[in-house]
């Protein structure tokens, strides 16, 4: 997902402070720092992605988004990344919260359900979808929370989060999300990328 | 014991006011050191000991004849590389191989001092050690790092000189001695004093030494650097050379042996006297007190680089304790990073050959390098 990387790069400003959550091993944090002069850090959860990325000299902490973005103080960060992490959280809502008050803005990409492969997978072989944004089989897939470009825009909706940009991907084309187009977006887009705020 | 030979020493002439009170100076600091320091004097680390250990980091200690306690960590391409890096370490004051402490003759008297030597703090050891960047003409480190209460020292310094080191690794500590911490280090204490030998400190004097009080507070403490499955994974219930129970108090269990053994080689390297100083030292060390309790501002100042280690088994500097310190560090939006490394080896696994751990350490340390020198 290169395009994903490029598009969060340029929603980021300079000599910002940014925070991603849920860095896996590191791929994005090294990216924008190649990219934008920023200070970044990250929080992951798995031991071993955190030691990769600690070994890159990042600079990461091991620990659980759910649990310890409560440490970081009210908007001590300018930008706070959430790629394609939020369905694998326990409670989604609440990591949306935290997102809004450790950050200033938040930059939340999530992969869509309602991509019509992903939809045609489901009504004509009658079991759950495996695409390439969603590999797993149902029984071992890291995904709790599967959620559509629509529900998230709905989500933010009803919570007054406001949507500063709200951008689709498929194959690697962008275009931009909005109420008159969202049901073509939920149908023709593979990955929805938002930038919000409260 | 202090034989003194080979042993590197600066006189340090500034005068040292100790949290004691008394101000010291002329007194030694023993250091050794590994690898050169570059043109740019930019590539020096310190290393901080923990409480039994020393400044010979590697390749075999001329006193005790046995590899450095950091020998697999330290040295050619190894976790912190002597090609690349200038690794110093000093023995803390209140030491016993050849820094100012408990063992040294008092001048004035011309006795030894015993227990007549000033209380020492975790700030004094620190603070005497900051005179090796003057000496050494370093303006600033590469890196301070240490575990156990080698990773206090380094919260410490970073703390009273927040510009002199661009990384921090703290490894397996805490910011603070917790009740149980305490309560295992009186517990070697009263062994040392409750021996005949100790006589209230004095034995140097006497050409005595209370073996066998040191011998046991150096068992009771080795218990605490390991864990309860690494113990039995690697004792049980085992045996030792014998087909069964003797129906005695010998040594029938491998364990009783070895702790035994860990207790009787003890002895021979190191100071009664000093262990009472250093436990103390590591008892009294509360960073946060001089903030109220606000550990973050002890790093108010800081532009350093943290990289906190802790280990899964570790039950004596827990993770939790490690993590206060993170946290702490977030508050302020210091630089941190984290990491817990599974390891079934208790609080020595910093000392151990444990790859997760020092594949991490060399490669942050190396990373962290080359984009500072870049």
């Amino acid at each position: 997902m290169k395009q994903e990387f490029k598009i969060i790069s340029d929603f980021i400003e300079k000599n910002t402070r940014v925070l991603d959550v849920g860095c896996g091993d590191g791929t994005l944090i090294e990216f924008l720092q190649n990219n934008k002069e920023i200070d970044i850090r990250g929080i992951e959860i798995s031991k071993e992605n955190s030691q990769k990325c600690v070994s890159k000299g990042l600079t990461v902490i091991e620990g659980d988004a759910e649990k310890d973005l409560s440490q970081f103080p009210d908007k001590s960060f300018d930008f706070v990344i959430l790629s394609q992490t939020l369905q694998a959280f326990l409670n989604p809502e609440i990591v949306i919260q935290e997102l809004l008050r450790v950050g200033k803005k938040a930059i939340v990409t999530v992969p869509n359900f309602g991509f019509w492969k992903v939809r045609l997978h489901l009504l004509m072989k009658g079991t759950m979808p495996i695409t390439k944004n969603l590999p797993d089989e149902w029984y071992n897939t890291p995904n709790l929370h599967m959620c559509t470009i629509k529900d998230f825009y709905k989500f933010c909706y009803e919570r007054d989060i406001k949507l500063d940009k709200a951008l689709a991907l498929r194959d690697e084309k962008i275009s931009t999300i909005n109420k008159s187009n969202l049901n073509i977006k939920n149908l023709s887009a593979e990955l929805g990328i938002f930038l919000i705020e409260k | 014991m202090n034989k003194n030979i080979n042993i590197k020493s600066l006189i340090i002439d500034k005068p040292l006011k100790l949290d004691c009170g008394q101000t010291i100076d002329n007194f030694p600091l023993a250091y050794e050191t590994y690898g050169s320091l570059n043109k740019e004097k930019d590539n020096a680390i310190l290393v901080f000991h923990a409480l039994t250990g020393d400044q010979f980091l590697s390749g075999i200690n001329p006193i005790t004849k046995k590899e450095g306690w950091w020998s697999h960590a330290v040295g050619s391409n190894k976790a912190i590389d002597t090609e690349k890096y200038f690794v110093i370490c000093a023995n803390v004051i209140s030491g016993c191989l050849g820094s100012f402490g408990p063992s040294n003759t008092n001048t004035d008297t011309n006795k030894i001092y015993g227990t007549t030597f000033p209380i020492i703090t975790i700030n004094d050891m620190v603070n005497a050690q900051h005179n090796l960047l003057d000496y050494f003409k370093i303006e600033k480190l590469f890196a301070v790092m240490g575990g156990s209460m080698g990773g206090m020292q380094v919260l410490q310094f970073v703390s009273n000189f927040p510009d002199k080191a661009r990384i921090a690794i703290p490894i397996a500590c805490t910011s603070s001695h917790s009740a149980q911490n305490i309560a295992f280090n009186e517990l070697g204490r009263q062994s040392i004093m409750a021996d005949n030998n100790w006589l209230n400190g004095d034995y140097a004097n006497q050409n005595k030494n209370p073996d066998k009080g040191l011998s046991v507070a150096r068992m009771a403490a080795h218990i605490t650097y390991l864990s309860k499955n690494g113990l039995q994974e690697k004792f049980g219930r085992k045996l030792q050379e014998r087909g069964d129970l003797k129906f005695s108090f010998d040594a029938d269990f491998q364990i009783e042996s070895y702790l035994r053994y860990q207790g009787s080689v003890f002895v021979d390297r190191f100071d009664a006297n000093s262990y009472l100083y250093i436990t103390r030292a590591m008892d009294y060390f509360d960073l946060s007190k001089k903030y109220n309790g606000n550990l973050s501002k002890a790093f108010e100042k800081t532009k350093t680089k943290f990289l906190v280690i802790s280990f899964t088994s570790d039950w004596l500097y827990p993770t939790s304790e490690n993590k206060e310190i993170v946290i702490a560090l977030n508050a302020i939006g210091a630089d941190v990073a984290f990491v817990e490394i599974e390891s079934d080896k208790g609080h020595d696994s910093f000392l151990l050959d444990v790859p997760e751990f020092l594949n991490t350490l060399k490669n942050y340390i190396n990373n962290s390098y080359s984009k500072i020198s870049r």
